[in-house]
């Protein structure tokens, strides 16, 4: 018995290890002079060559913290928008009885299925008619309009695991629909709002096809589209520079990653979100 | 009844942002690109309709078939493989296993940062002429290909990535397992069923319909990805159209050369294949997917 746990975590360790080995090797080569690079597959460093950090955040015609902060503006509008939108239309769907909520609720959850590709040049036509391409609306409205079905998936399920009684007594005391969810309902929601709000962070910080098409401007790039901009501007010649740029681009999604881990593993076991 | 009513039109008013992004968002962008498909648009001149033009282009693009090919290929290697892995990562991970909740991040973190620019620039040097793997195989003494830059191994990369990301299937296939009763495999035990039956004969059936699930999910994700053959391939779909998954080359025609009608022609082709590709997985499912009662 014993023996058979030490080879368990011995596999487990090394499949970690593989896992995690490109990940440290990135981070190492961002402190590594160019040439080093090519040569180096061992983790090891003799001395720090932050050049490629400094080189990185100013090798772009902005410094990449501008970057950094339009995708903080970008992210920080999605989440609200989510967690507005997605939180009223959760509430509507477990709680409320109207004619056609079933067969909305159908529909909601088939638009899980929905390819983004289906309606990306209609929705792209659209908001360049309105005149906001290049503007970071298109990457922010449609989620004050509850399109992340996933989010309104999630919530109703937490909705329908509170109890009913709640709501009961609150109509007994005289409040309305807008107290029942804002003041009774809404503080006993938080993890699922949290887990809404962590998902959307790192989803919205990653999304790249969207930026792609959406912002044309250098001075509007999300990180994403920055990062892209990065690997045309240098071709492949400064793999340390690319590199640290990198880890400034994933720093925020690892620590997002750190402090929701509870969520998100609890979020991803129940819904099966990324 | 005053209640009701009360009721119904709070029912609409809470759903009212749904509503309208339903409407503007999702249900008027399908019409408009089917109505789309049916036309040539660039933009700029408004959308020339030409009945099934675009529809009979694609029996004749190669550029279409081979990014369908890539895609078909791409799908079919790498879904079941990252499944298998996630599966059996998970039964590694037994309940009450000391360290569990630490191997459970470490395993789950590379999905949350596989879909990210970052990575796909790491994949590129990794598999770079100069990069990780070939360092690697120098220390034995193996002289690797450019990994990125052969049409034949181009594609295994961006599979290889889509297995490293196999963290969030396993944190739901572990919740399946979670659910199984420990009482079914001590009446197996006592039986004198081995590991083997016990995981054909309880775990598999019983974990069937999380299996479907995970399936299901994992294969409209990557019927749609994009981001990591765009970044490993610099945008071109290259070395020799290997890595032209078809939503890269939906790209390249609709905000590439703005043939907007083709494009959505396009899109719906990928919404009818996801489409066919549930269905028949729901109808398959009454054979081996085991439901309790």
């Amino acid at each position: 018995m014993r023996t058979k746990a030490i080879l368990k975590h011995t596999a487990l360790i090394l499949v970690a290890l593989v896992m995690l080995y490109p990940l440290l090797w990135m981070i190492v080569s961002s402190l590594r002079p160019d040439d080093l690079i090519f040569r180096a597959p061992g983790l090891w460093l003799r001395d720090l060559h932050v050049a490629n950090y400094t080189d990185g955040w100013n090798a772009l015609s902005q410094p990449f913290g501008r970057y950094l902060l339009n995708s903080a503006v970008v992210v920080l509008g999605a989440i609200i928008g989510n967690l507005v939108s997605c939180s009223l239309a959760a509430y509507s769907f477990a709680r409320l009885e109207y004619r056609g909520r079933r067969i909305f609720f159908g529909i909601m959850l088939a638009t899980l299925m929905l390819p983004f590709h289906v309606v990306v040049v209609p929705q792209y036509v659209l908001f360049s008619e309105l005149g906001w391409t290049n503007t970071f609306l298109p990457l922010i409205v449609p989620k004050f309009l509850a399109t992340d079905a996933f989010f309104v998936f999630l919530m109703v399920q937490f909705i329908r695991g509170l109890p009913r009684e709640l709501d009961e007594a609150a109509v007994m005391d005289g409040a309305g629909h807008v107290r029942i969810f804002g003041q009774i309902l809404l503080p006993l929601m938080v993890p699922a709002l949290a887990t809404t709000a962590i998902f959307t962070f790192i989803w919205t910080w990653n999304d790249f096809f969207s930026a792609l098409i959406y912002l044309t401007s250098p001075d509007l790039y999300t990180v994403p589209v920055a990062l892209r901009a990065f690997i045309d501007a240098q071709g492949s010649s400064s793999w340390g520079s690319l590199f640290a740029m990198s880890i400034v681009s994933l720093l925020p999604v690892f620590v997002a990653f750190l402090f929701g881990q509870r969520y998100l593993l609890r979020g991803i076991a129940t819904t099966g979100l990324k | 009844m005053a209640y009701t009513r009360r009721n119904a039109k709070a029912g609409y008013l809470f759903l009212a942002p749904w509503l309208i992004g339903l409407v503007v968002i999702t249900i008027g962008p399908m019409l408009a690109s089917l109505y789309l498909s049916f036309t040539d648009y660039n933009l700029i001149q408004a959308p020339q309709w030409i009945g099934l033009a675009n529809f009979t282009e694609m029996l004749h693009d190669e550029k279409l078939h081979n990014s369908l090919k890539v895609t078909f290929v791409y799908v079919a290697v790498s879904v079941p493989l990252q499944l298998v892995v996630a599966l059996a990562t998970a039964l590694l991970l037994d309940r009450g296993m000391r360290g569990l909740a630490f191997y459970r991040s470490i395993f789950y973190l590379p999905s949350l940062l596989g879909s990210s620019v970052a990575i796909a620039v790491l994949w590129k040097q990794i598999f770079g002429t100069a990069g990780l793997v070939n360092q690697l195989l120098e220390l034995v003494g193996i002289e690797g290909p450019g990994w990125v830059s052969n049409p034949d191994t181009a594609l295994g990369t961006i599979i290889l990535l889509h297995v490293w990301t196999f963290g969030s299937p396993m944190i739901i296939f572990l919740a399946g397992l979670r659910q199984i009763p420990r009482t079914y495999y001590e009446a197996a035990q006592v039986d004198g069923a081995g590991k083997v039956r016990q995981f054909f004969s309880i775990t598999l059936p019983l974990l069937s319909s999380i299996v479907f699930f995970n399936l299901i999910l994992q294969l409209i994700g990557a019927f749609q990805s994009f981001t990591q053959a765009f970044i490993v391939s610099g945008g071109s779909g290259g070395p020799a159209g290997s890595t032209t998954f078809f939503t890269l080359y939906l790209y390249q025609e609709g905000f590439g050369k703005f043939d907007m009608g083709y494009a959505s022609a396009m899109a719906w082709l990928l919404m009818i294949i996801i489409g066919l590709f549930t269905a028949i997985n729901f109808l398959g499912a009454k054979y081996w997917v085991f439901h309790e009662n």
